[in-house]
């Protein structure tokens, strides 16, 4: 089944007339750029960078004021989308937007299949038109130990997962990121196994903070924060939250993710923000919010303990990291 | 005063650009949107390229023939010694901001933090006994305690590889720059077994004859 969905998936990005018709607006912003590169070839190399990274629709700037659950101010949207991990991009978090820049969202479609009774294919105009995506300020906790407060536009992926009805053999969820290494220069790096996979165990896909987001600041979700479409789940660590998701399968096992085959000693398939079970890089007891100089304390479950301690019940957090 | 050469310039502004590089990036924003971060891995790397050219000047002095280079290792490596102070009170002060309950907290139990203090604390020693006072006092323990920068750069490179996410054992993650600055460090120390250096030496006196019989 899933072989057969995603060449499926292959053909139809190459079909030439939708993506001339999607396309226009991409020509348009295209246009914008480079006409913005010529007027600024004069001025420092790091100058035009910052001109060239992407503002998909004219940020909300009421957005800068709101202020999370507990009260922090959300980052700024400058800093948001020119300090990401994209490892996709490149390793170096200030050199993922530039790059982005030339990375189509549009079209963007998405597969859900697997143990599903009703296996979709959707685009991701109509993801938006049907699940409604609604505001939701998070925190984003990176293993790095720095973080972020967010404003996501998103739906609860348990609204999707519930639309295609998963069979009683589905345990787990596998989220995979699109593979394009000719936009995705760091997708070539052979030191990693591409492509970009995540899990979720099925309780916690089905949880209300799981989203998709499909869009940030009020516009669209930037391609250097996970456009087309990515997960947030902001009790674990921001690796969690994979980016640019064209697959989502139900399964049966515990699904391999990224970090976890990389580095399994140190990235477990939880991964819950937890100040009390170290890492042996990074301290996890306390972080450094963007914006910010002091370290602040790092909180229980990234401060959404209430929403989803229940999860892991009798279960040690130290042993499934 | 005598007229400075080229190369002793060229050390000299070598060495403050990175420095006065990141000041400028500070003043202009363009330190990320995690500035602490961005100067300790800037200083730290600084650190450990301005530790490797010091350690390569007896070497490539022997190889190449040009004696000036031994005369510039000193300050290359007292340079390393300014950008690794300004990592570690980065850390100390910025980052931790002096919070010496959460600095010992850490620092026992991140390998990547105990083995890169290890490297600064066997640096010190080099950098404060660096004055010709110190050369004449020590006789020859001086030469003999700063044979340590051998042991120390690799320290160094290995601090890099255990503060990145990569694994090295199973080639994944983003291990290339740490792999590369230590296969540096431990060429310069093979550099140090004389038969190597000799075979190179031999080379260059066999070239410079080719070139002067043709010349």
């Amino acid at each position: 089944m899933s072989e057969k969905m995603s060449s499926v998936a292959i053909r139809s990005s190459e079909i030439t007339p939708k993506q001339v018709y999607l396309s226009r607006r991409d020509f348009i912003k295209a246009a914008g750029v480079v006409a913005g590169s010529v007027a600024l070839a004069a001025c420092a190399p790091q100058a035009a960078q910052t001109a060239v990274q992407p503002l998909p629709t004219p940020q909300d700037t009421s957005i800068s004021t709101k202020k999370d659950e507990l009260g922090d101010p959300v980052n700024s949207f400058d800093d948001i989308t020119n300090y990401n991990n994209y490892y996709e991009f490149t390793e170096d978090k200030g050199g993922v937007a530039p790059l982005a820049a030339k990375f189509k969202t549009t079209p963007w479609d998405v597969e859900v299949y697997g143990l599903v009774n009703k296996p979709m294919k959707y685009a991701l105009e109509d993801l938006v038109k049907q699940f409604q995506p609604e505001d939701r300020i998070y925190r984003l906790r990176c293993v790095e130990a720095w973080s972020m407060v967010i404003p996501w536009t998103g739906f609860p992926l348990a609204k999707l997962l519930k639309e295609v009805e998963p069979t009683s053999a589905a345990k787990y969820v596998r989220f995979e990121t699109v593979t394009r290494p000719d936009e995705m220069p760091g997708q070539r790096n052979v030191l990693y196994p591409w492509p970009y996979q995540e899990g979720l165990r099925m309780d916690e896909a089905m949880n209300d903070l799981a989203i998709l987001a499909t869009g940030m600041y009020g516009g669209e979700l930037p391609a250097q924060n996970g456009g087309g479409m990515r997960l947030v789940v902001p009790w674990k660590y921001g690796f969690k939250s994979i980016k640019g998701v064209i697959k989502i399968e139900l399964v049966s096992e515990q699904p391999a993710t990224m970090w976890s085959t990389i580095n399994p000693g140190e990235y477990g398939f939880y991964s819950n923000v937890n100040p009390q079970v170290d890492h042996p890089r990074w301290s996890q007891a306390s972080e450094r919010r963007i914006g910010e100089l002091q370290r602040r304390d790092t909180l229980m479950f990234n401060g959404y303990a209430g929403q989803v301690a229940h999860l892991y019940d009798g279960m040690d957090l130290k042993v499934n990291y | 005063m005598k007229k400075p050469t080229l190369l002793q310039v060229a050390v000299h502004l070598g060495a403050w650009y990175p420095l006065a590089h990141i000041v400028y990036d500070y003043f202009t924003h363009n330190l990320t949107a995690n500035p602490i971060q961005a100067i300790e891995q800037r200083t730290g790397i600084n650190a450990l390229t301005l530790l490797l050219f010091s350690l390569a000047c007896t070497p490539l002095s022997s190889i190449l023939g040009w004696q000036e280079l031994t005369r510039r290792r000193k300050a290359l490596g007292n340079y390393g010694f300014m950008y690794a102070s300004i990592h570690l009170l980065t850390f100390v002060g910025l980052d931790y901001g002096f919070n010496l309950a959460s600095i010992l907290r850490d620092v026992g139990t991140k390998w990547y933090i105990i083995v890169g203090l290890v490297a600064f604390l066997l640096l010190l020693p080099l950098a404060l006994t660096s004055f010709k006072y110190w050369m004449k006092r020590l006789g020859k323990n001086w030469k003999r305690l700063h044979r340590l920068v051998y042991i120390i750069s690799p320290l160094v490179a290995l601090h890099f590889l255990l503060s990145v996410k990569g694994d090295l054992t199973r080639l994944q993650g983003n291990i290339v720059r740490p792999v590369l600055y230590g296969s540096i460090a431990l060429m310069l120390l093979a550099l140090r077994f004389s038969p190597l250096k000799l075979a190179l030496m031999g080379t260059r006196a066999r070239l410079q004859g080719l070139i002067g019989r043709y010349r």
